[in-house]
């Protein structure tokens, strides 16, 4: 039980945040440098559960923290947060250290999933929360949280309760409520997983606008590709607390290095030793690419460079020609993704039409090739 | 039988709802005499002694009987003592729930279960009880009257204190649930946005939970308005000071059995009311 700081009314030198300086490219005091190291033990179904890893952005910087569920993104969330203490790291915000700060004098903005947006206050009221807890005065926390209204396009719904707000409106205010305080980090949690695609569309550009517009750093967590791919300059993948790969979001989708992202983005991708065109992949065939590497690559193509056959094509050359068995069918858009077990497990897009003159069905077996020129070798 | 027969006989022409009309015809038919008996039973057992109660009320005496002084000072004590017990219940027990429901302390369980051992102690032993820690000579009675000269037995601070002794635990209990089924997520909002833990209880969490402080407090003051046992023990039977209409009904059954109808009338007119007031919480469910 922690009392000492629960009753602390905080003081003005703890509400403001320290001016920032100004906002200066790869600056070493300036944005976040954070290492988060969380330990759970034994909670929820994974036993000992360890989070860590490694965050820096510099202002105005967007960082998509991408991953699977359970793999510890909003525990890093809410570390960077202040609600859930760090176990070991460190985390500076425009050089200050705040491993040691309670979450209400961080410097730190928050939307969360389901915003939640405190039900008995209007919208206006919600925004003015924030600066009226860091010392304005009534009057003064009003007029800010309606300035900020007005920005974000809802001067009409200040005196609506939450409740009679849209899913996209009740977004906008959640990311009103965040920013009027001023904070130095904003952090995002699925910010568009509770709305409907319809909506979801629209609101994730409007995000994106006032992401732009946003100058200190923000970091937004989600389970989307699309999402992280559209708001965030800069994607981290978490798998299993650990960062497996960053950056941009162009890179990330040419050059996936787990099977997760690779799903994501939607590419076959493999791992083996390249010697010269040829990668011999470490469980399985031989792969011929383009590229003249050696040593440990991957190997990337997209379902749809994929072609099928009945049987087996004669003349064609017999390089990336390999027997599978279809293990199963879906539709993905208009086209038919086949799942091909065997020789090599893979991805196939293949049209209605081809399908159905492929008499394609679980079980049956089919060649598949891929041309040379349609993968992607890069170093492991 | 006509009831039952009706739907039964709709059947024929009209099949396009059968599933509704089934479970309403199979809803009556199918209530068990084994429950249905002793069902009416509980009900009447229950009735009765309140319809009693209007069938033998004076009546024409009412009136008068209400106006006298003697039914003034002790509704006055009643009221005044049951608002002052809940007043006292809010303060002190708003805060004990919140760190039942809130906070992780060793033996916290056991805290919880001597907290709410007042809902299942009888009254009387809770007068005993608060006649040993705050009478003269009791634990801390002692030194409130050496100290202080403080005494609280037999005075109308010691009808307050005893029944919100007895009163208390329906509140905490009460608004224990409901803190626990109020998400904490607020309150961490509340704290991102510079809260202190206190500032997001005081103007987060309470607004959440009012609902649920409301039915406690009504509650907590129902029971207090009909606490007899503690009260009789720890602060007597003393007209105008300490006498409280339970306590005025059970001294008037003995010589003037009419007054004593008239007194309970009132208490179940309040009653009545406060039940009428939890209306919308407990009521709706069916």
């Amino acid at each position: 039980m922690t009392t000492d700081d629960d009753t602390t009314p905080p003081t003005p030198s703890q509400a403001e945040p320290t001016p920032a300086p100004p906002p200066t490219d790869a600056g070493t005091t300036t944005g976040l440098d954070a290492r988060l190291v969380v330990d759970r033990t034994g909670s929820r179904d994974h036993t000992g559960f360890r989070l860590d890893v490694t965050l820096t952005a510099a202002p105005g910087d967007v960082v998509a923290l991408l991953g699977p569920n359970g793999a510890g993104k909003t525990t890093a969330l809410r570390a960077l947060a202040g609600l859930t203490p760090l176990t070991d790291g460190h985390l500076r915000l425009d050089g200050a250290s705040l491993e040691h700060t309670p979450p209400e004098s961080r410097p730190v903005g928050v939307v969360f999933q389901d915003y939640l947006l405190f039900p008995h206050l209007s919208a206006l009221d919600n925004v003015a929360f924030g600066p009226r807890c860091r010392g304005a005065s009534k009057t003064e926390a009003r007029t800010r949280a309606a300035a900020w209204l007005e920005r974000m396009g809802l001067a009409d719904h200040a005196a609506s309760k939450p409740r009679r707000l849209s899913g996209g409106q009740a977004q906008r205010v959640a990311l009103a409520r965040a920013l009027a305080t001023r904070p130095r980090l904003l952090l995002l949690d699925e910010p568009l997983a509770a709305l409907d695609a319809r909506t979801r569309l629209e609101v994730r550009a409007q995000l994106r606008r006032h992401l732009a517009e946003f100058e200190a750093v923000s970091v937004l967590v989600t389970h989307d590709p699309l999402d992280a791919m559209v708001l965030a300059d800069r994607l981290v993948v978490v798998e299993h607390g650990r960062v497996v790969q960053e950056g941009t979001p162009a890179d990330i989708a040419r050059h996936p290095r787990t099977d997760y992202i690779a799903r994501l983005v939607g590419l076959n991708l493999y791992r083996g030793r390249a010697a010269g065109h040829t990668v011999r992949l470490d469980a399985g065939p031989a792969i011929t690419t383009t590229e003249e590497l050696s040593g440990p690559v991957f190997v990337a193509f997209p379902p749809s460079s994929v072609t099928l056959f009945r049987d087996r094509p004669s003349g064609a050359s017999a390089r990336n020609l390999w027997r599978c068995e279809v293990a199963g069918l879906e539709t993905h858009g208009d086209q038919i993704r086949a799942d091909l077990a065997g020789e090599l497990p893979l991805a196939a897009d293949l049209t209605t039409v081809a399908a159905a003159e492929l008499d394609l069905h679980p079980g049956a077996s089919v060649w598949a090739t891929v041309k040379a020129t349609q993968t992607h070798a890069y170093p492991a | 039988m006509t009831p039952l027969d009706k739907p039964g006989a709709a059947t024929g022409p009209r099949t396009d709802r059968p599933r509704r009309r089934r479970a309403g015809t199979g809803g009556r038919r199918g209530v068990p005499l084994p429950l249905l008996l002793p069902g009416l039973l509980a009900m009447a057992f229950l009735l009765l002694p309140l319809l009693a109660l209007l069938i033998r009320a004076p009546w024409r005496s009412l009136p008068g009987r209400l106006t006298s002084t003697e039914v003034w000072q002790a509704l006055q004590l009643s009221l005044i003592s049951a608002t002052a017990a809940t007043a006292v219940s809010l303060v002190l027990g708003v805060p004990l729930a919140w760190l039942l429901a809130r906070t992780e302390f060793p033996g916290r369980g056991l805290v919880r279960a001597l907290v709410t051992l007042p809902l299942v102690l009888p009254p009387v032993v809770g007068g005993v009880a608060l006649l040993l820690a705050l009478g003269r000579n009791g634990v801390v009675g002692k030194w409130l009257d050496a100290w202080f000269g403080i005494t609280l037995p037999f005075t109308t601070t010691g009808v307050v204190i005893a029944e919100a002794f007895v009163a208390m635990p329906f509140l905490v209990i009460s608004v224990e649930g409901t803190l626990r089924a109020a998400d904490p997520r607020y309150e961490e909002a509340a704290t991102t946005l510079g809260a202190s833990r206190f500032t997001a209880f005081r103007r987060v969490t309470l607004p959440l939970i009012a609902p649920g402080v409301a039915a406690g407090s009504v509650l907590a003051w129902a029971r207090a308005l009909g606490e007899f046992g503690a009260t009789i023990t720890f602060a007597g039977n003393f007209p105008g000071r300490t006498q409280t209409m339970p306590l005025a009904v059970y001294l008037a059954l003995q010589n003037d059995p009419e007054a004593a109808i008239a007194l309970s009338l009132v208490l179940l007119a309040v009653s009545i009311a406060v039940l009428a007031g939890l209306r919308d919480r407990w009521m709706t469910t069916s």
